[in-house]
Parts: structure tokens; C-alpha cells; sequence
């Protein structure tokens, strides 16, 4: 299946996002940027700190209003709710502290009534497929960061969303597990069929994992390029020692510098 | 950890022989203080004859009735001034100094606004314990991770399910800490109050023995307290260290 061949499943027009502050001036986050995301594509954002990444993730969600343009997931609106169907994993540890692990990943489906017998089935495919069944009864707390990871993943996965949204999810894992965890994601991906949005700061990540790569400019985030990776659906993070992998990273890194350079205000080869 | 807890034992076995030695030799004097084997045998009689029943309940009941105010009261002060920053920008201050301010010094006031009888105690225990309640729940909600409140705006939970599921529960461990300081004050206010112009209650019982030279019932009675609320507090200790243990905290 290749991106090309599918319908968009998240269509955004003209969208911006602006912040309002009080009596200070407003903050102009991203945009205007339009994007077409086909169902069961994997798309990754890279961009400068602060370039609005996970604005735009929100807005896709739906936890956050587009001030200006559309967001439409499967032809509806989100209108600043989150529809059904979207499962977000947060850069931040979002495991429930007082519940155990089981209880974790059985949260959202406790919450829409399903039957406790469809639960239990659920919960315990998705702890084998997450490499969680020896602690299906840990607290968070007992857990290392990536597994608490793994279990929001996990969280996201169980109601079996058609769009997973990740927020730099590995941003505080160490690069073996980073690149471990890529490979878990690229199977779930492929197992689930899913559509996956990740927003990510780390270019190889984005490079090994994505069909599309969207590179964002400083703020405000508009897309200065998005960059088709090419590989075939069965891959994995021996990928890196493609010589096309090199090429792609640095393709992305040299539309980046000058952005990156500008959000952190060093001068500029334009300026 | 089991170290600890044989030292704080042998701390508090160490100190009552000592007292009951300065006591049996006369260094401390029987019309200052009884030795502790006395106090105990003293408060087993107590006990025993039902004599304490009718104070214990009025101490007691009073406890719960404060406690229990403020707990409720507590709680949604604190729930509504984290709701309305402006409101509690405006009272931080008096909750930061409001432990400098001696309240017994109302308790004149609440005998002449409630009459002599066991609200004005409840009164001053509910004004003990409310304003710890208010700052720890305070501080429990501020503790809510934010991406909490956007987990749960993902699983399109409505605002009382966000309330019930996920911010009470992640605020738990702090409003637990306001119960527990609020039960402690309670008893500070209710027993204190006693002393001063009540006519039951294990504070006015104690008072009276002092009052009556009767070493044998007031160190009885002290020692009933000192032991009752150590109890309650120790229990609502281990029960937090339980559930910290499980969240990751110490």
C-alpha cells in the first residue's frame, strides 16, 4: 500500500493557530500550512524548537481551535473536540499513577462500556503486542520510562484508533531504546493499519520511521518541504545502514539549519 | 526500615523508663508526676469501670462534627479557589498567615454567638483543621499534570468524569495529607477548647483532675490522648506511606 494510492484521511486548509496573551502581543504559532494525510500513511514533522510542532498535533486532534483555515479528519471537522477514532500519545509520562498497568490500558474502554469479557480479550492482546504481559499488574511507578511509554501506547492502541497521533514520544528515552521503540511502532503500524502522525525533534528518527517527512520552518510553522522517503512498508531500524538513509538525514538536516539557527537567533547564511 | 522502626521504639521505651525511674526515686516528685506504670494502670481502671465513656463520646463526637466540616468545607473552598485564580490571589495571603492568629482568642466570641454548650469547641476545631484542608487541596490540584486534563480530553470524558477519574485521584495524595492534618487540628481545638469553658469532654476532664490535685486521672487522661491520637495518626501514616509506596513517592 503506498500513501499515494489512498484516500486523505486528515485534510488541513489554510490553518493557523494563534495565541492570544493577555495584554501582550498575540503569538502567531504556526501556519498558514495546508496538509493532506492519506489513511495508513506514516507522517513525521520535524522543526526547530519551538516552531509549533505540537500545536499543530494538537490541532489536528482537536484539543486545540485552528484560529484561522479547517481541520477535517475523514471529510468531519474537529471543531476543537476530539473525534472518535484518534488516539494522541503525549510527549509527557500520562500513565494514571493509581491504577495498575492493566487497569491502565483498560481505562478508555471501561469509559465507552464496552462488555468486560471484550475487555480482558483486548487488554491482554495488546500487552502481549506491547511486550507488557509480566507486568499487566506494575503501578507506573514501578516502571522504567520507556515501559511507561509503551504503556500509553499501549492505552492509545486498545481502542483500536484509526489515527495515532504521537507527541515526541520517546523524547526522554536513551537512542537503543528510541530505536528499539521505532521498530515497535513501525509493527503496530503495520499490524493495525493505522494512520501514524508523529512529531518528532530527532531527523533519523524521522527518517527511518516515515513515508513523508514534513520540515517546518521557525515560527510561525509553516511546511518549507515535505520530503518523501521512499521505502517499502516491511522495514525496520537496520534501515539506517542504507546509504539512502544517510542522504535523506542530511537532506533534512540542511533544510533545517537555517531554521533551527533562526529559532535560536544565530545569524544566518540568508541574512 | 525495620531498623527505624526498633530505634523509634526503643526511643519511646527509653523515655518512659526514665520517667518511671526519676519518678519511683523521687528525683521527679508524686505530686508533679506519677510514674508511667501508674498512669496506665490509672487509665486501664478508667476504662474499664465506663466512667470515660460519657466524655469520650462528647470529645469524639465533637472531633468528627469539625472534622468532618472541614474536610467537606475544606475541600470545596479550595476546589473553587483553584477555579477562580483572581479570588484566591486576593486570600493567599491570610491562608499564609492565618496559623499566627490564635484562635482561641474567638472562643469568647463563639460562647456568646452559640451559648455554652459543645458548638463553640466544634467551632474552634473546624477553624484548626478547615485552612490546612483548603491548602492541601490547593496544592493537590495544582499537582495535576496537565497532560492529564488532555488525556482526558481524548477519551472525550465530560468534566464531572474528568473530575471523578482522573483529577481527584491524581490530587489524592495531597487532599489525603489535608484529612490527616485536618483530624490532628481538630483534636487540637476540640481538646484546648475543652479545657477552657466546657462542661464534658476528656479536655475538661482534664482540667478538672488538675484543677482537684488528682495526678492519678489527669495523667490517665493524658496519656488516653497522647496514645488515641498517636494511634489515629500512625494509622493515617502508614495508610499515606502505602499509598505514596505505590505511586513511586517515599
Amino acid at each position: 500500500m503506498t500513501a499515494e494510492a489512498s484516500e486523505a484521511q486528515v485534510v488541513l486548509q489554510n490553518v493557523t493557530r494563534v495565541y492570544a496573551r493577555g495584554a501582550t502581543r498575540p503569538v502567531h504559532a504556526i501556519g498558514p500550512l495546508d496538509l493532506d494525510i492519506s489513511k495508513g500513511e506514516f507522517f513525521s514533522v520535524v522543526g526547530p524548537s519551538g516552531c509549533g510542532k505540537s500545536t499543530l498535533l494538537e490541532v489536528i486532534a482537536g484539543l486545540a481551535e485552528a484560529s484561522g483555515g479547517s481541520v477535517a479528519f475523514e471529510g468531519t471537522p474537529t471543531g476543537g473536540k476530539v473525534p472518535e477514532g484518534i488516539g494522541v500519545v503525549f510527549q509527557e509520562d500520562s500513565t494514571l499513577a493509581w491504577l495498575t498497568v492493566w487497569d491502565n490500558i483498560a481505562f478508555g474502554l471501561r469509559r465507552r462500556g464496552v462488555a468486560a469479557a471484550e475487555i480482558k480479550r483486548r487488554v491482554d492482546d495488546v500487552l502481549r503486542l506491547m511486550g507488557l504481559r509480566d507486568f499487566a499488574r506494575a503501578y507506573p511507578a514501578q516502571l522504567s520510562g520507556g515501559m511507561r511509554q509503551r504503556v500509553c501506547i499501549a492505552r492509545t492502541l486498545v481502542l483500536q484508533p484509526r489515527l495515532i497521533l504521537l507527541d515526541e514520544p520517546f523524547g526522554a528515552l536513551d537512542q537503543q531504546t528510541r530505536l528499539l521503540m521505532g521498530d515497535e511502532v513501525l509493527r503496530l503500524w503495520r499490524e493495525t493499519g493505522a494512520t501514524v502522525f508523529l512529531i518528532t525533534h530527532a531527523l533519523d528518527e524521522a527518517a527511518m520511521l516515515s513515508d513523508r517527512v514534513g520540515v517546518m520552518s521557525a515560527r510561525p510553522g509553516r511546511f518549507l518541504e515535505i520530503v518523501k522517503t521512499g521505502w517499502p512498508r516491511e522495514r525496520d531500524s537496520r534501515i539506517a545502514a542504507h546509504e539512502e538513509f544517510g542522504r535523506l538525514t542530511s537532506r533534512l538536516w540542511s533544510l533545517l539549519r537555517d531554521e533551527s539557527m533562526k529559532a535560536l537567533g544565530y545569524p544566518t547564511a540568508a541574512a | 526500615m525495620r531498623g527505624a522502626w526498633l530505634l523509634r521504639l526503643a526511643t519511646v521505651g527509653g523515655t518512659v523508663l526514665i520517667l518511671e525511674l526519676l519518678c519511683r526515686v523521687g528525683i521527679i516528685a508524686g505530686f508533679t508526676m506519677i510514674p508511667p506504670s501508674q498512669m496506665a494502670t490509672g487509665l486501664f481502671q478508667l476504662l474499664v469501670s465506663g466512667t470515660l465513656l460519657p466524655d469520650l463520646k462528647t470529645t469524639l463526637s465533637g472531633v468528627a462534627i469539625a472534622v468532618a466540616a472541614a474536610i467537606l468545607i475544606g475541600f470545596l473552598t479550595g476546589a473553587l479557589l483553584h477555579a477562580v485564580p483572581r479570588l484566591r490571589r486576593t486570600l493567599d495571603p491570610f491562608f499564609a498567615s492565618y496559623y499566627a492568629v490564635p484562635v482561641w482568642a474567638f472562643y469568647p466570641l463563639c460562647i456568646v454567638l452559640f451559648g455554652l454548650n459543645d458548638v463553640p469547641k466544634v467551632i474552634i476545631g473546624f477553624l484548626y483543621a478547615v485552612v490546612a484542608m483548603i491548602v492541601n487541596t490547593l496544592n493537590g490540584l495544582d499537582r495535576v499534570p496537565p497532560v492529564l486534563r488532555k488525556l482526558a480530553r481524548t477519551h472525550q470524558m465530560s468534566r464531572g468524569a474528568t473530575v471523578l477519574l482522573i483529577i481527584l485521584p491524581s490530587a489524592a495524595p495531597h487532599i489525603f495529607t489535608g484529612v490527616k492534618l485536618a483530624i490532628a487540628y481538630a483534636f487540637i481545638g476540640v481538646v484546648g477548647s475543652e479545657f477552657i469553658l466546657a462542661n464534658a469532654g476528656i479536655g475538661y476532664q482534664i482540667s478538672f483532675a488538675y484543677n482537684n490535685f488528682d495526678n492519678v486521672i489527669l495523667y490517665s487522661l493524658i496519656l488516653f490522648i497522647i496514645v488515641f491520637v498517636s494511634a489515629i495518626n500512625l494509622f493515617l501514616y502508614s495508610w499515606e506511606r502505602a499509598i505514596l509506596q505505590r505511586r513511586g513517592g517515599r
